[in-house]
């Protein structure tokens, strides 16, 4: 039996000792047990380091809210977690835990000289000690800042575990599984109603596991729970452990992290480490009761100084004594029950310390009975002892004098500064919030979900209220539901229902000042930063948070949040009301980013969609670019070849002979029915009245702002009938916009739109010899000049496949694409690639795409446009259908700002020295002007590996239309670049090369 | 996560399923070359901000793919109402919250 272990105490089992170890050492503790209890058992309290001054650290609390006790834990290979709360976390044969923020040791820790110069991190520290000399930020403070604050550190390898996410619907969610919540599930568990309860502990029970002197309805408490609990699950009552509500969203959605292995000593097959559970419930009992304060002393924080409540925990639910002379100190009734029970278990209880000048006459009786002295009146003013505390420093209290200070030697304090009822999930409804005087706390008012709170979250104390108060509110969320309800009587005895008084810090008899007196123990805030943010001028409470980072840390607060409001209402002058609370978050504790990620990590985070042809193209050695989420072929190489020398011999062969680029990936959408041409004229800009079926037109499509959305060569197959081609990236958008017209300001029009993006794989053949390479191949039309002119479109059958096969280019050679039904496309390609050999065909990618189109001044919108584009400051004014009374974009066009001198435009730029620009680098107009210069425009566009002989690029410039052949300058960082301004065609300005026959 | 009626399917789902599409009946006139500059502006770029119920379009977009007009509080997020597009704007005094 460890040091600090009573027989027969607490609901561990002795019987099956588990081993574990702590930064390196081997510890025995029980099954049941908490890292904390195991150790704490052990006699060991330190169990790490603070944030910014490294204090040492050990349990102030039992559950989840504990803010001091983080702790690494590893299993093996990538499983590894910082910051874990030693009081959750449960101990398993061969865990390794860790301590942190500590170096070398946690014993003697070189970063505890921070707590020496406390006085260069008060409030606000980030913002005034180191900020000057400024040149020192990056070098020295904030790497140093870095190295010494903090917490756990992260893990560098992958997590091996998963995440599974799962749905569930409920009538009833009970949040939190003590005494008031399986009262609500008992009064519910009637008439067929789906009732589920989740806590986060280990085990249900809530406080009545601290609490087994209590009887009900004649049993022992632990008695009647375990009753209690068989008679839910025969109800059909789903009571879930290890499960947190992390978050209550809207309309009663909850969001619930359930552990499932991490208390497991041997993990097992196919199991998630956690589930996420979205739980959509008709109605919710909130039953999270409440969390003990600490008291506000100088040396609050020291290992062995804890809440009573938790000592008391410590003792009845894992059989261990946090002290054996421990000394009580306290603001409320229930620490004298505490002070009782490890009386009782064998401590020599100090004494009990109030702060209050009249305790009930019962409780101090009691404590004359076991022999405890008693003090009341009393403020504590410090504590001794380097890594365990030796003494408390108390003194009288008189009105506003403090007498004399003399020590209390001890092995640990246990304080309560009374119980502040858990508002989290309350919170997170929106539900209003009322200040209660009487027990100093803000109490639940009013929610707009269908949810109820009870018990102690709404400040009502002991056992006997917890279950009548449950019973109450679960019978009325029944007939909410409009179902019958069961109704249960209890009777309790031995309750422990008890009032105290709340304070801020406590009243001293030295130099507040020099107080290290905590409120937020995990970021290290004292009373005096509080107090000096109010001085530097923080008024809202909002403010006073974040320039002390009260209630910051990753306890959100749970001790810390009234304390905090307690002394900032006090330096304010104000009451607590106006001062008002900060707001509960989620998630309630933290959570894992597995939890939230579940199936969705690796391959399954973000689809990557990939043509038909993509597997030859990685046969062949392609290099992928990313583009929106489809993975595109980016160029060739071909051995020894970098990407320019791979894009020069692309671009140089497709102009050549012939190049074969896989196109499938442009958006698609089929446009049909009667009205498909009024619908056409009425989205784009073009006319496409007189468009005859088996004919092409390049189609702009503008925003009612009159800026280009998007474009494509848009084929009409039919007088109903219209194939519109998108950008890659732009398809789903034009469709919604398609979409919303037609649905919302169009609906007379007969027209259904589809999305054919993934109906095609499309495959473009562009050079001198594309129409000889595709002709014995086409059944159903000839190609040539008359026959199928550029821009023409037809169905026929390519390779023996059903197509459409459009004559269009991006390139300004003769081209082709070839659309086939989707699964079709390797073949196509294959079959092209074939035929092609005698030409030399030439597979080219995305960039060779790029630099082709830009030598014939094609725009990419989105790369060339940026939002803000007009198709008059594109130079395609030729596509805008003057004529049409109306289509999306016309009246914008006419828009004053639209149509005023000085627009930018997009014109072509050769530099001078034959060096290429920089795309997004800034155009000036004078180079000689001061700094900062004013900035005309920026180049859009910008390649040297192309077919022309120079680098060249587009670029936006103020009224460039006007400024052709005048130089405009770059400036980079080492040098000002001039360029020309040109025309943005740089290759056969005349189209020659379109046509079919033409000779070159 | 919010439920929404769509008026279409008429079955309640989670937001999830839908798209918001900014305020509702704002409305393109038939002969925008009609329009002032000023009536155009207002058309393009004025929208409320409301404190309150608002006006607003959702589209079903992993369902139905239907655009169409909601209620709601900006305060409390409950919607109050759906209904179909070029249906009638609804009296806020005909609704309570979370009617349907």
């Amino acid at each position: 039996m460890s040091l600090y272990r009573v027989a027969g105490k607490g609901r561990v089992t002795t019987a099956k000792p588990v081993s574990f170890s702590f930064d390196g050492r081997t510890y025995k503790g029980l099954e049941g047990d908490t890292v904390a209890s195991a150790l704490l058992a052990n006699g060991v309290h330190l169990m790490g380091r603070s944030f910014k001054y490294h204090r040492p650290r050990g349990p102030v609390a039992a559950g989840s809210e504990e803010p001091n006790a983080l702790i690494g834990t590893r299993r093996g290979p990538g499983r590894f977690e910082p910051n874990t709360r030693a009081t959750v976390q449960e101990i398993w044969d061969g865990l390794q835990v860790t301590s942190q923020n500590k170096y070398p040791s946690l014993k003697f820790d070189i970063g505890a000289v921070n707590d020496a110069a406390y006085m260069l991190f008060s409030a606000g520290f980030y913002y005034k000690t180191f900020m000057w000399p400024k040149s020192f930020w990056h070098k020295v403070y904030e790497p140093f800042i870095r190295a010494a604050a903090g917490l756990g550190v992260s893990p560098t390898e992958e997590d091996p575990d998963t995440y599974a996410s799962r749905n569930m619907h409920c009538d009833l969610l009970i949040v939190g599984a003590g005494p008031t919540g399986l009262a609500a599930a008992r009064a519910a568990a009637m008439d067929g109603l789906k009732v589920v309860v989740v806590d986060e502990n280990p085990e249900a029970g809530g406080s009545l596991l601290s609490e087994p002197q209590v009887q009900i309805n004649g049993q022992s408490a632990w008695d009647w729970l375990s009753g209690e609990l068989d008679a839910l699950q025969e109800l059909g009552v789903k009571v879930m452990t290890r499960t947190t509500a992390i978050g209550y969203y809207h309309q009663n959605m909850i969001g619930l992290c359930e552990k499932v292995t991490d208390h497991l000593a041997v993990l097992p097959e196919d199991t998630p480490r956690e589930r996420m559970w979205r739980v959509r419930a008709k109605q919710v009992v909130l039953a999270q009761g409440a969390l003990e304060k600490p008291l506000v002393f100088n040396g609050n924080d020291r290992p062995g100084v804890m809440l009573a409540g938790s000592a008391q925990t410590y003792l009845n639910r894992y059989g261990v004594l946090v002290g054996k002379q421990p000394v009580i100190l306290t603001s409320h009734d229930s620490a004298w029950h505490a002070a009782f029970d490890l009386h009782d278990a064998g401590a020599k209880v100090q004494a009990i310390v109030d702060t209050r000048d009249s305790v009930n006459e019962a409780l101090q009786k009691e404590a004359r009975d076991r022999g405890i002295p008693v003090k009341l009146s009393h403020t504590a003013t410090g504590t001794s002892g380097r890594l365990r505390v030796k003494s408390l420093r108390v003194n009288p209290v008189s009105g506003a004098t403090v007498g004399a200070g003399y020590n209390i030697a001890c092995d640990a304090v246990l304080m309560s500064g009374g119980w502040t009822p858990s508002l989290h999930l309350f919170s997170h409804t929106k539900g209003s919030l009322a200040w209660d005087d009487d027990r100093t706390t803000f109490l639940p008012k009013e929610t707009p979900e269908d949810c109820v709170i009870a018990g102690a979250s709404r400040g009502l104390w002991g056992v006997a209220a917890a279950l009548m108060d449950g019973a109450e509110k679960g019978r009325a969320v029944v007939a909410a539901l409009g179902k019958k309800a069961n109704v249960q009587d209890y009777s309790v005895e031995v309750d422990r229902a008890g009032s105290g008084v709340s304070h801020k810090e406590l009243p001293t008899d030295q130099n507040p000042g020099k107080a290290k007196a905590f409120i937020d123990f995990q970021n290290d805030v004292t009373a005096k930063d509080v107090r000096l943010a109010v001085r530097e001028g923080m008024r809202s409470i909002e403010h006073v948070k974040r320039y002390t980072t009260t209630g910051m840390a990753t306890d959100q607060g749970k001790m810390s949040n009234i304390n905090g409001l307690n002394i900032a209402a006090d330096a304010l002058g104000k009451k607590q009301p106006e001062v008002g609370l900060t707001t509960f978050r989620p998630p309630y504790t933290p959570t894992t980013f597995g939890a939230f990620a579940g199936y969705h990590r690796g391959d399954h985070f973000e689809v990557v969609r990939k043509t038909q042809i993509d597997s030859w193209a990685e046969e062949n050695g392609a290099v992928f670019e990313p583009v929106g989420q489809w993975r595109r072929a980016w160029y060739f190489p071909k051995s020894g070849e970098d990407m320019d020398a791979a894009v020069r011999r692309e671009c140089a062969a497709t102009r050549a002979s012939v190049g074969i680029f896989d196109a499938s990936t442009l958006g698609k959408i089929e446009v049909v029915g009667p009205d498909a041409v009024e619908f056409m004229n009425r989205m784009y800009t073009n006319p496409w009245t007189k468009l005859a079926p088996g004919r092409c037109r390049y189609g702009l499509l503008l925003g009612d702002d009159g800026y280009i959305r998007d474009d494509g060569v848009i084929g009409r197959l039919s007088q109903d009938r219209f194939h519109v081609t998108t950008t890659t990236g732009g398809a789903a958008r034009v469709l919604n916009m398609m979409e919303d017209y037609l649905q919302t300001e169009w609906p007379e029009l007969n027209v259904w739109l589809t999305s054919t993006s993934e109906q095609w794989s499309t495959i473009a053949l562009n050079g001198p010899n594309a129409a000889k390479l595709l002709q014995p191949l086409v059944d159903g039309v000839e190609l040539t000049e008359e026959a199928f002119p550029h821009m023409s479109c037809i169905e026929c059958t390519v390779a023996g496949l059903p197509a459409r096969l459009f004559r269009v280019s991006f390139t300004g050679e003769i081209g082709f694409e070839v659309n086939v039904p989707a699964p079709y496309g390797r073949q196509l390609w294959e079959a092209l690639w074939d035929a092609g050999q005698q030409y030399d065909i030439t597979a080219y990618g995305t960039e060779t795409m790029h630099v082709l189109r830009a030598e014939k001044g094609y725009i990419i919108v989105g790369q060339d446009t940026d939002g803000t584009v007009t198709p008059y400051d594109a130079g395609m004014g030729w596509a805008v259908g003057k004529k049409k009374p109306d289509f999306v974009g016309m009246r914008g066009l006419a828009r004053p700002d639209l149509v005023a001198e000085g627009r930018k435009h997009l014109v072509g730029l050769l530099t001078e020295d034959h060096s290429k620009l920089e795309e997004g680098a800034q155009i000036v107009f004078d180079k000689n002007q001061p700094i900062p210069m004013t900035m005309v425009g920026h180049v859009t566009s910008s390649y040297d590996v192309g077919t022309t002989g120079r680098p060249i690029a587009l670029a936006l410039v103020e009224g460039g239309h006007d400024k052709v052949g005048d130089t405009v300058y770059i400036p980079m960082p080492d040098r000002t670049i001039a360029a020309k301004i040109t025309d943005t065609v740089f290759y056969d300005p005349e189209n020659n090369r379109l046509k079919i026959g033409s000779g070159v | 996560m919010l439920l929404i009626h769509c008026p279409y399917c008429d079955e309640t789902l989670p937001e999830a399923e839908f798209t918001y599409a900014g305020q509702a009946h704002v409305i393109r006139h038939p002969e925008p070359s009609s329009q002032t500059d000023q009536e155009w502006e207002e058309f393009l770029f004025i929208r409320e901000n409301v404190k309150g119920d608002h006006f607003e379009r959702w589209r079903h977009f992993h369902g139905c793919g239907r655009y169409f007009n909601a209620v709601r509080n900006t305060v409390s997020d409950k919607f109050l109402t759906t209904y179909k597009a070029g249906a009638p704007r609804p009296q806020l005094s005909d609704l309570k919250e979370g009617g349907e």
